[in-house]
């Protein structure tokens, strides 16, 4: 660790000639490492492990809703024996369990998998690249961010085994119902929770720090602020949407922990009443106060998920159309009115808590105001592909499903923003079906293009294209046999919470719908099928590392961006002279020019 | 390549890099204290009516020493000032008179520290309890001239004591906001009797405990947010100390850069030293 870091702070060289570039070993290279490529990498493997290991909890869960009460297959023996009888008797998921593996999966996907792959990962790896820059702004701080976030994972995971389960409560926790839940042990699965978040939240902050600062200050020079690639604009709205509406939620998280520790009632009113008779506190919170905290991170969160995204599909889009973006101003704008608005839009998920109709309007407007910038860049987007001669390959496949599936899950998302409209849809599985469009679909496909994009930059070969298609279309085509149905029931009125699928609601004689239910197993089965799909892309992953075809130049795909001026895979420092940069980001098919792209360092 | 401007200003910015970072953080952590104010204000206007304790759940009013925590609001500010005062020895090139200011507010905090504790103390050791007749009394338990900590109604129903003497508290030596009517004094003694002891039969008692944060939601974010604010007192001081006195090398060979790290630690020091300015009127004054 400090070979590694020495050389940034020996400015002076008083020790003459000896110079410190020695091979650094096995724990400064590959643990505590400060190189920002490596630490991208070590996000990048730890959050696709976490996004595999919530799509396998999710499998669970739906296992149990197509066929309620029936063993899970597989796993249930080993759950059973590993988590007793109380969680899985016989291997049949009891209501606990699913609830835990519900609010586990939920926190798994968002804050271990996804915003750590986006912005920990591609963040980490791609932004100094496209900056020109040797290195984040503070290496060190950099490595911490990562331990702490791996803490918290580990916290997360530890939580599954310890008496009364993980927390189970949503990924909302929503109090008094996470307050009490197992409050007779003293660490319980929320405590678990609660502790992680308050790791998650700072490794996050530390980042934001980190990214900020890295793009403000080590911009190469000539690269001024509307010569930035788009995806490094997202980076930085990203950046201050985690730095401004995380604290919010740790404050929220210290306050339910306090609840839960010391038992006060920051979250708890007066004359709570449970099944045990009144709860002994003292009362005075306020439920409303945890769900508005926060909401005040979960709503900017969205955002923090969709625009790294955004990013890493804009740069994909102009590469393999050859024509620069449409609109490049307007979706840098829009992607500042996007982060502006994501902080006065929360309340629109507590339509139904009683806060009252004036309130209701006033977020429902500013709900409606923010669909427009995301409008705007998806619109500049769409254009952005007329005319091109576009080159299908594995990352723009999955660049161009991303328009559609983020377009429905984005326009599903009015109905919810009208608060008229909330009152029938809220709580069902539209809900689920809306924002799973944006954030599978959506967001996890635009990973995936940046996976499969900035592959040959790390390692020097390329994924194969033909287990890339098959991971595409196989995809695609789950994903959609997954969450559509979802807006179905969801519009048949069937409840998110129903840990047997709205069997007993449906079966009971109450208006039943059995194809409602059917529509369980065709969900199920798709699921299963997605995930047999990924599995050529996992192959895919480490195949590549020795038999991928091998890069022919620094810059595959023919880029214009800083990060394909670099050697491959870039070393420490990244660029072997200074950059300099002399045009805008997305110089391709410039009229006369002798190449159909001039990358940004190329003078004149 | 090396990481450029970590002690020079970039010249479009004039920032260096840990400036640019500093404030960023202190935008986060505004954030974080704007949370804890913004809670306090909704869960003080969402109390209720009436006077504490007689309704358990209204808003306690002047249970803090504000002597003393005026007292240590000075301490604060004193070490705000000396540690610009070490900065400003450090651009002057004088080491030692740097080591002696910062010396000054690292006593100052460490001293902060020492009378909140003697504060916390001083709440956990005084009781609020409740009985049967429905009134209320605040007061310091007295168990053979000890006076204990933490205790519960349980705590005194296992030991089995019959009685337990407390010295209750005049009820208006509490403040009350302007236009707020006193409560009577509802006990034997009056407003004359000092601090009257009085013994209470265990059995005419519902509920006792000592001023911690479960008490009610006064307490729980007084004891919150101070508890934070010490905590990071208590980082700042480390970090500083750290700065101070492992810093000779440094001075020598790079003293730009400790200059840029003072300036850095300083900001966040003056940010602690704000909080505590928006955190002592609002607990102890409002």
């Amino acid at each position: 660790m400090h070979t590694a870091t020495t050389h940034a702070s020996d400015h002076g060289h008083a020790h003459g000639g000896a110079h410190d570039h020695h091979e650094p070993g096995f724990w400064s290279k590959y643990i505590f490492s400060t190189d920002h490529k490596m630490i991208g990498i070590q996000y990048g493997i730890t959050s696709l492990v976490f996004l595999f290991f919530g799509f396998l909890l999710m499998l669970a869960m739906r296992q149990q809703l197509a066929y309620p009460g029936k063993a899970l297959p597989i796993v249930g023996q080993f759950l059973a024996k590993t988590l007793g009888d109380d969680m899985a008797k016989d291997g049949v998921m009891q209501a606990d369990l699913y609830n835990s593996f519900g609010a586990m999966h939920g926190t798994i996907m968002v804050f271990l998998a996804i915003v750590p792959l986006a912005f920990g990962a591609f963040g980490n790896y791609v932004t100094p690249l496209q900056i020109g820059a040797p290195d984040m702004a503070f290496p060190r701080l950099n490595m911490a961010s990562f331990h702490l976030y791996f803490l918290g994972g580990v916290v997360m995971l530890a939580s599954f085994f310890i008496p009364g389960g993980a927390a189970k409560s949503g990924w909302t926790s929503y109090s008094p119902l996470a307050t009490l839940a197992d409050r007779d042990h003293i660490i319980n699965g929320q405590t678990m929770w609660l502790i992680g978040m308050v790791l998650l939240i700072t490794s996050s902050l530390l980042g934001a720090v980190n990214f900020i600062t890295t793009i403000i200050q080590l911009r190469a020079k000539g690269l001024t602020w509307m010569r930035l690639p788009f995806f490094v604009w997202a980076q930085f709205v990203t950046g201050f949407l985690l730095l401004l509406a995380f604290p919010p939620l740790e404050a929220a998280g210290v306050m339910q922990l306090v609840d839960n520790v010391l038992k006060t009632s920051f979250f708890l009113p007066t004359g709570l009443v449970t099944s045990g008779g009144q709860v002994p506190v003292s009362g005075g919170g306020s439920p409303l106060l945890w769900q508005h905290l926060f909401w005040f991170l979960a709503h900017p969160e969205v955002y923090v998920l969709i625009l790294p995204a955004m990013g890493i599909v804009s740069e994909i889009i102009a590469n393999n159309t050859r024509k620069p973006l449409w609109g490049y101003k307007s979706m840098v704008y829009a992607a500042l009115g996007i982060g502006f608005l994501a902080f006065i839009v929360w309340a629109h998920h507590m339509y139904l808590t009683g806060m009252g109709t004036k309130i209701s309007t006033f977020f429902q407007t500013t709900t409606m105001m923010i669909s427009i910038p995301s409008v705007i860049i998806l619109t500049a987007l769409f254009i952005s592909l007329w005319g091109g001669s576009i080159r299908f390959n594995t990352p723009m496949l999955f660049a161009l499903a991303f328009l559609p599936m983020f377009g429905i899950g984005g326009l599903t998302g009015l109905p919810l923003g009208f608060n008229a409209s909330d009152i029938y849809l809220h709580d069902s599985y539209y809900v689920i079906g809306h924002f799973h469009y944006v954030v599978a679909p959506g967001t996890i496909f635009g990973l995936f293009a940046g996976v499969y994009f900035w592959y040959p930059k790390a390692t020097g070969r390329y994924m194969s294209e033909i287990l890339g298609k098959i991971h595409f279309a196989g995809s695609l085509l789950c994903m959609n046999l997954i969450f559509a149905p979802m807006f179905v029931q969801g519009l048949k009125g069937m409840s998110r919470r129903m840990y047997d699928g709205g069997a007993t609601y449906f079966g009971g004689g109450l208006g039943a719908d059995p194809g409602i239910l059917q529509l369980n197993k065709v969900i199920t089965h798709s699921a299963i099928l997605l995930g047999l799909f990924q599995l050529p892309f996992i192959f895919n992953f480490f195949w590549s590392l020795w038999a991928g075809k091998k890069v022919e130049s620094d810059n595959p795909w023919q880029a214009t961006t800083l990060d394909w001026q670099t050697p491959t895979p870039p070393p420490h420092g990244n660029f072997a002279s200074e950059p300099v940069v002399y045009r805008g980001p997305y110089e391709y098919s410039v009229p006369g020019a002798s190449k159909d792209f001039i990358q940004q360092g190329q003078p004149g | 390549m090396e990481i450029p401007y970590t002690v020079k200003p970039r010249p479009d910015t004039g920032l260096y890099n840990a400036k640019v970072g500093i404030w960023l953080f202190l935008a986060s952590e505004v954030m974080l204290f704007g949370a804890f104010f913004s809670s306090y204000i909704l869960l003080r206007v969402g109390a209720l009516d009436g006077f504490w304790p007689d309704v358990p759940t209204a808003w306690p009013h002047g249970l803090l020493n504000i002597p003393i925590g005026t007292f240590n609001t000075a301490v604060l500010i004193i070490s705000s000032v000396t540690v610009v005062m070490a900065w400003v020895a450090l651009k002057q090139g004088n080491f030692k008179k740097f080591q002696r200011f910062m010396t000054v507010t690292i006593a100052c905090a460490l001293g902060f520290l020492c009378i909140k504790s003697y504060e916390y103390n001083e709440k956990f050791t005084h009781y609020v309890i409740r009985l049967k007749d429905g009134s209320a009394v605040t007061g310091h338990l007295d168990i053979d001239g000890h006076s204990p900590r933490f205790w519960t109604l349980a705590t005194v129903t296992e030991k089995k004591m019959a009685s337990v003497k407390v010295h209750v508290d005049v009820p208006n030596q509490f403040r009350y906001p302007v236009g707020m009517k006193r409560p009577e004094a509802h006990h034997e003694g009056g407003e004359h009797a000092e601090h009257a002891a009085r013994e209470i039969k265990t059995s005419d008692i519902t509920f006792l405990q000592a001023f911690v944060p479960a008490t009610g939601t006064f307490f729980a974010i007084y004891f919150t947010m101070t508890f934070l604010h010490g905590l990071h007192v208590l980082g700042g001081a480390i970090v500083l100390a750290y700065f101070t006195y492992c810093s000779k090398k440094m001075w020598e060979t790079d003293p730009e850069r400790l200059t840029n790290r003072i300036e850095v630690g300083g900001l966040f020091w003056h940010f602690v030293d704000l909080v505590w300015i928006f955190l002592f009127p609002v607990v102890y004054l409002l």
